[in-house]
């Protein structure tokens, strides 16, 4: 039988486990609703909301079953009427089923319509791909007037919230399934529209967007310092608008850019990067990070297909490397 | 020759149901235990389907459209010799082949599901094409009810009633529970079987526990009706499962193993009638 052997060492409050993001989006959600009378709770069947008392507020949650078109109907209809709706389906849902009343209802008529999209990229794990989505970056980003967050861990998503409640416009959040690791404590605030860097470095840079792209870029930078290697790391938190600035001051500074994403490789923060990269500096490099061009591989939790699919620190450790030599 | 009764093959579809919700990723439960009734009696009375050859082109087509059923219909596509009880063992396993919602390849799934309302319409497709080529052959579509709250469900019920496919048949698991709770309470459904007949569809409304009933109204008609049918299988979610049974909290359950093992005693202990047949 094995002995706890750190029960001396042990602190006396043992860390929180990290809870996933959409809870903290529900907390902030209910407390914006305390706060703002036209904020209201419009869900699909979710069950994100099974366990709230709702109390005083009952009134403003509002579950309209499933029928994700009428869903994104109707929280345009309430906020052209001067309401504040946070809409609740999964991401796969929300972007490919109910996309023309997202384009033409929402984003057309510039709503102050905040879509909550939970289970995004392989977050559904063996739920499989009709839940899978890998998709949704690519397509929210094209749409104007829509603001794309991506919380990397919990504390971030109760920060993007209450940044999305103080946009005049639509905003897509990104959020996931299950609980993922927090970032370093002493990482550096967010601040909306600007990208949040995680590590200094001028050999080289590394984007990413959502929980596991971002640390696995913070692993492989803590490897690439052991070789020598000063990598920047760049939290995308916010796809769109595109912290240019700091994208182009890295394109610019280090060897190039290295994008890490839970996404298909084409269409998502990789393209958006090359996109502006591209346009100012035609010759800076950058390589992406992201599921290949075919549904993903494999059966399991999250970390297993994000294993599976390639998005390994392996992966944006060996793009990194290819830039510095190519320096 | 003696046939194993329907009630028995129904006891054991839901065993295997219990034990992958068993597994440490849990399972859809309560909506797959509403529906082994149904599509037990498809397989054993109703579908023209040769586990031995599941991709002949003679064959009637199963669209299991509520896909979060899946672990009700990889336990009837065993109990059927479609798939090999090991896949059942290792449902959910890391690069396991069954995942929570049907994916093409697993032998007797006909459509990847698990975005809901999609079933009916690709029902009207293969109904449509059933026509054009003059086969004998029949779709079956198996929907929740929290599902028709998807409009374009009653897109597809329009178009199979306007160019009358007979030969499509959709049945509804309505057990009236969602994850939220009741239909009624989020997107009503009722009057249902009057809002079918009004979409222009042959209507039966039957106790979706009842092998004989769904039986009868499974069975394609002796003579065309030229009205596609719709079987409204009125079912408990969980059931069979004491513990849940009529519970919206059994739509997705992780059991233990001591749960598993109450719920197989449970099973055992209900036998109405017998060796029936």
């Amino acid at each position: 039988m094995t002995q706890p052997t750190t029960l001396l060492d042990a602190p006396d409050i043992a860390p929180e486990p990290p809870r996933p993001n959409r809870d903290v989006y529900r907390d902030q959600l209910i407390d914006l609703m305390r706060a703002d009378a036209r904020v209201v709770c419009l869900d699909s069947d979710t069950g994100l909301f099974n366990s709230v008392d709702w109390g005083e507020l009952a009134g403003r949650y509002i579950n309209l079953g499933i029928a994700e078109q009428n869903l994104l109907g109707a929280a345009a209809g309430l906020a052209a009427v001067g309401h504040r709706p946070f809409v609740n389906t999964m991401a796969t849902f929300a972007t490919t089923r109910a996309l023309e009343s997202m384009k033409l209802d929402i984003a057309r008529n510039n709503l102050p319509v905040r879509i909550a999209a939970t289970h995004s990229g392989l977050a559904a794990g063996h739920l499989g791909a009709t839940h899978h989505c890998l998709e949704d970056l690519a397509i929210m980003r094209l749409l104007p007037h829509m603001t794309v967050l991506v919380p990397a861990d919990a504390d971030q998503a109760g920060a993007l919230v209450r940044a999305a409640d103080a946009l005049p416009g639509p905003v897509y959040l990104r959020l996931g399934r299950g609980a993922t690791p927090a970032l370093p404590p002493d990482a550096e605030p967010i601040r909306s529209g600007r990208a949040q860097t995680l590590r200094h470095g001028s050999d080289v840079t590394i984007v990413a967007t959502g929980p596991y792209p971002v640390l696995r870029s913070l692993e492989a930078a803590d490897l690439l310092a052991e070789q020598g290697v000063a990598a920047r790391v760049l939290n995308m938190h916010t796809v769109k608008p595109l912290d240019e600035a700091a994208l182009l001051d890295a394109a610019r500074t280090t060897a190039g850019i290295v994008t890490v994403e839970e996404h298909w490789v084409q269409g998502g923060l990789g393209s958006a990067v090359a996109e502006v990269t591209s346009a100012a500096l035609p010759c800076a490099p950058v390589l992406r990070v992201g599921v290949p061009d075919a549904f993903a591989a494999g059966n399991g939790g999250q970390e297993h297909l994000l294993n599976r699919n390639g998005i390994t620190t392996e992966a944006v450790l060996t793009r990194a490397r290819r830039l510095v030599a190519l320096r | 020759m003696i046939e194993t009764s329907t009630t028995e093959r129904a006891r054991r579809v839901r065993r295997r149901v219990v034990d992958m919700c068993a597994n440490p990723e849990g399972g859809h439960l309560g909506g797959s235990l509403s529906l082994t009734e149904i599509l037990v009696t498809l397989y054993s009375s109703v579908l023209r389907i040769d586990p031995a050859h599941p991709e002949s082109p003679d064959r009637d087509i199963l669209i299991l459209s509520k896909g979060h059923g899946a672990i009700g219909l990889y336990a009837a596509l065993a109990e059927h010799g479609f798939i090999p009880e090991e896949h059942i063992d290792r449902y959910a396993r890391p690069d396991a082949p069954l995942t929570a919602h049907p994916h093409a390849g697993i032998p007797g799934v006909e459509w990847p599901t698990g975005a809901l309302g999609h079933g009916l319409s690709v029902g009207v497709g293969h109904a449509l094409g059933f026509r054009l080529t003059g086969a004998d052959r029949w779709c079956h579509v198996v929907m929740g009810d929290g599902e028709l709250q998807e409009g374009s469900v009653w897109e597809a019920a329009m178009a199979a009633s306007t160019h009358g496919l007979d030969r499509l048949v959709a049945v509804v698991d309505r057990n009236r529970l969602q994850i939220t709770g009741s239909t009624e309470d989020n997107a009503a459904l009722e009057p249902l079987a009057d809002r079918w007949a009004a979409f222009g569809w042959d209507v039966h409304d039957v106790d979706g526990h009842d092998p004989d009933r769904l039986a009868e109204a499974l069975r394609p008609p002796e003579a065309p009706t030229g009205k596609p049918r719709v079987v409204i299988a009125r079912t408990v979610k969980g059931k069979g499962m004491p513990q849940v049974e009529g519970q919206a909290r059994s739509h997705y359950a992780k059991l233990t193993d001591r749960q598993r093992r109450r719920a197989h005693a449970a099973l055992t202990a209900q036998d109405p009638r017998g060796s029936r047949s």
